[in-house]
């Protein structure tokens, strides 16, 4: 019991609730003596001037009439329904007259207003009732020393008493239905919300990512927590779903080359000492490099992904990068028959990682050599790095096959390539590598036709560097 | 198991064995700092089958101490050790004074990780995993420059001259042409002569590259050098190392 009470009160409705019902009751008793205490000085005002008026009346038949006036008056007062106390009384507060049968001692020594109210007995009460009431009055003297006491019934205390105990009581059940009201908004509107939400999560953090948080469609701070976790999560999904895209390719693309491996040293075991031997071995170097080569390559692709690089950015010259890729590679388009043209402008600068830039766009010519060669309608292979109003462009365009337009965003994906058969040599991932590192420098990679009007439309890919405004 | 099959393919290379036996190459003795045992084990046995000793330490604090109180032509650290981390026991031994050259070897592997050893003191880097001929050839190469005078103005390899104050290149006394990129090459090559230097070496030294070019690239241009250089293809002095790279020899 105990425990659930503790558990109760860790719930923010719970405790929101409490504090609101203490404001309450604070602010209703607060309330309801204020009310009591104005209205009972607006009574005791309005007693006063009706009071005033009696006695005005009262003395007014006595100075006309004399003693016969006065107790006429008084008599006459006194019948009627609902009169008040009405009483003449000797010096030493025997009472002469009037309708009470006894009031407080030392009511009657003072002229004027009494100050407090006073306990009194009404003189013709029903036998049984006799419970004291309270008055107020206004007492003067007549010119023959007796005292004349005009007063009115203020009623059983009691009664009043019950009055503000049910005002209280009706205060205290508005405060009750006000709290659960409030606690049903916060609590089952709002809190029920974030239960639901980190239900939500719960079930994401047991493995399904496809589960997302309740958006109500109100717009609020919840919704809009809600919409941003959602596409958190949204992005988590499609990183995880390229992780498990990614694992199978690794899976499906490290077992060719690891079965011939096998093969490989399976042939240098049965092979004789000599010529065979020596071919399978250099077999297995060579396979072995590929493998290392692509761990390589996917391992620098994660890392360029992950972002870790982003501190090594600095301001670069890329027209010196593209020049040095360009004659790096010069040879080895000559070799295969292309012309490497080049139409870099000087001296422009990017912010970024030399290395990774270098290493993107000697992916690229490679790419464009190992796909032209033999092929390319037009041997000329173009490097050219230009200011334009998206940024520096460094775009390498080639004549080969190209790229069909509805494969462009599938060859950017890790271990895609077009050429099913995969009789050129290559990762897969050059590709991958350099829409990692175009993302990572906060640029654009685009992939066009070269000539659409041409049997062979070639490829033209384009880094889009985005440039600081000065 | 790759590796091992890789190392043994290597070092059973006759390109090795020729080195081996190379009466050119002194005693070597390196220390490997690594804490995979098996990793660290074939290692030593690669290396002494390519003629080097090897002493070997497990963890970041018996590095620092063999480092520092024995004398060594070069050292092997890898990144992550126990006790005391790789960079930090580099950082440590350049504050005693050694200058031993220090090759650090990384499973984290890639360019910022490059940057921030070199920085810590490392002379060179290779990210794993890396085929044991790279290794080999980076560790002479390392081991060398320690004695090799750097102030040396001519570089000799048989009948091929280079001028480094002048940047000419005479074979057999004829001048030789050469572009600004191949003279670097053919500059660095020389600068290691009669040691193998593996592709990856030649770009990042003569190119400033610090990747895996994925196609013969490096072929390329040096079959182009090679076709300015050489004047006897039956007896070349540029030689092609299969499975590691490339050595400018003179044999004689």
């Amino acid at each position: 019991m105990a425990t659930q009470l503790r558990l109760m009160f860790k719930s923010t409705a719970v405790r929101l609730s409490a504090v609101y019902i203490l404001l309450f009751a604070l602010c209703a008793a607060f309330l309801v003596f204020y009310v009591t205490a104005l209205s009972e000085r607006l009574l005791t005002q309005q007693t006063r001037e009706a009071l005033k008026q009696e006695v005005a009346d009262v003395q007014r038949a006595y100075n006309g009439n004399g003693m016969n006036g006065l107790l006429r008056s008084l008599e006459r007062r006194a019948r009627q329904p609902g009169a008040g106390l009405y009483i003449l009384a000797s010096p030493s507060g025997e009472i002469l007259a009037g309708n009470v049968a006894s009031i407080e001692p030392g009511i009657i020594d003072k002229e004027g207003w009494t100050r407090l109210p006073f306990r009194y007995d009404p003189y013709n009460e029903a036998a049984g009732n006799n419970r004291p009431h309270l008055a107020t009055a206004h007492i003067f003297f007549l010119d023959n020393g007796l005292r004349v006491v005009i007063g009115r019934d203020l009623g059983d205390p009691d009664r009043f008493r019950a009055l503000v105990r049910r005002a209280l009581m009706v205060a205290l059940a508005i405060m009750g239905g006000g709290a659960v009201i409030i606690w049903f908004f916060i609590g089952r509107n709002a809190l029920k919300r974030i239960d639901r939400m980190s239900a939500a999560s719960k079930k994401i953090m047991a493995g399904d990512l496809s589960e997302r948080l309740p958006v109500v469609g109100s717009g609020d701070e919840f919704d809009r927590l809600s919409g941003s976790l959602n596409a958190m999560l949204d992005r988590i999904e499609k990183l995880n779903e390229g992780l498990r895209q990614v694992s199978d390719n690794i899976a499906h693309d490290l077992k060719t080359p690891l079965t011939r491996l096998r093969n490989k040293a399976a042939d240098a075991l049965a092979g004789h000492e000599g010529g065979d031997r020596r071919a399978a071995l250099e077999g297995i170097i060579s396979e072995s490099d590929q493998l290392i080569r692509t761990f390589n390559a996917l391992l620098m692709i994660s890392r360029v992904e992950a972002g870790s690089i982003a501190a090594e950015m600095q301001e670069i010259d890329i027209s010196a990068i593209a020049a040095d890729s360009a004659e790096l590679y010069e040879p080895v388009a000559e070799e295969a028959g292309l012309v490497l043209e080049m139409d870099i402008a000087p001296d422009l600068k990017v912010k970024g990682n030399r290395e990774l830039v270098g290493q993107a766009l000697s992916n690229l010519i490679d790419n464009a050599i190992k796909y032209a060669e033999g092929v390319a309608t037009d041997p000329a292979l173009k490097v050219s790095l230009r200011r334009e109003a998206a940024g520096v462009v460094l775009s390498i365009a080639d004549h080969g096959p190209g790229v069909p337009e509805a494969r462009r965003e599938d060859v950017l994906k890790r271990f895609v390539r077009l050429d099913e058969s995969r009789t050129k040599p290559g990762t897969g991932l050059g590709l991958s590598l350099v829409a990692a590192v175009m993302d990572l420098h906060g640029g654009k990679l685009e992939l066009d036709a070269t000539d659409t009007k041409s049997a062979q439309p070639g490829l033209t890919v384009r880094m889009v560097f985005p440039v600081e405004k000065a | 198991m790759t590796q091992t099959d890789m190392t043994q393919a290597t070092v059973n290379d006759p390109g090795c064995a020729e080195r081996t036996a190379d009466a050119m190459v002194p005693h070597m003795k390196i220390l490997v700092i690594e804490d995979d045992l098996d990793a660290a084990a074939y290692m030593i046995k690669a290396f002494r089958e390519a003629g080097i000793s090897a002493d070997h330490a497990s963890d970041g604090e018996s590095g620092l101490f063999m480092g520092s109180e024995n004398s060594y032509d070069a050292m092997i650290v890898d990144r992550m050790l126990p006790r005391r981390d790789g960079l930090s026991v580099i950082a440590e031994l350049r504050k005693r004074g050694v200058n031993t050259p220090v090759l650090i070897l990384s499973a984290l592997g890639q360019v910022d990780d490059r940057v921030t050893g070199l920085r810590a003191g490392g002379d060179d880097y290779l990210p794993k995993p890396y085929a044991f001929s790279e290794l080999l050839a980076r560790i002479e190469v390392l081991a060398r420059r320690k004695g090799t005078p750097e102030q040396d103005m001519v570089y000799r390899v048989g009948d091929l001259e280079l001028d480094r104050l002048s940047h000419e290149v005479r074979r057999a006394g004829k001048e030789v042409l050469l572009q600004p990129r191949e003279y670097r090459l053919l500059e660095y090559l020389m600068k290691n002569a009669g040691q193998v230097v593996t592709r990856t070496m030649l770009l990042e030294n003569v190119w400033d590259y610090h990747f895996d070019p994925q196609t013969n690239v490096i072929d390329v241009h040096v079959s182009r050098l090679r076709s300015k250089i050489e004047i006897d293809a039956e007896k070349p002095l540029l030689k092609t190392i299969r499975g590691a790279g490339y050595m400018i020899k003179d044999d004689g």
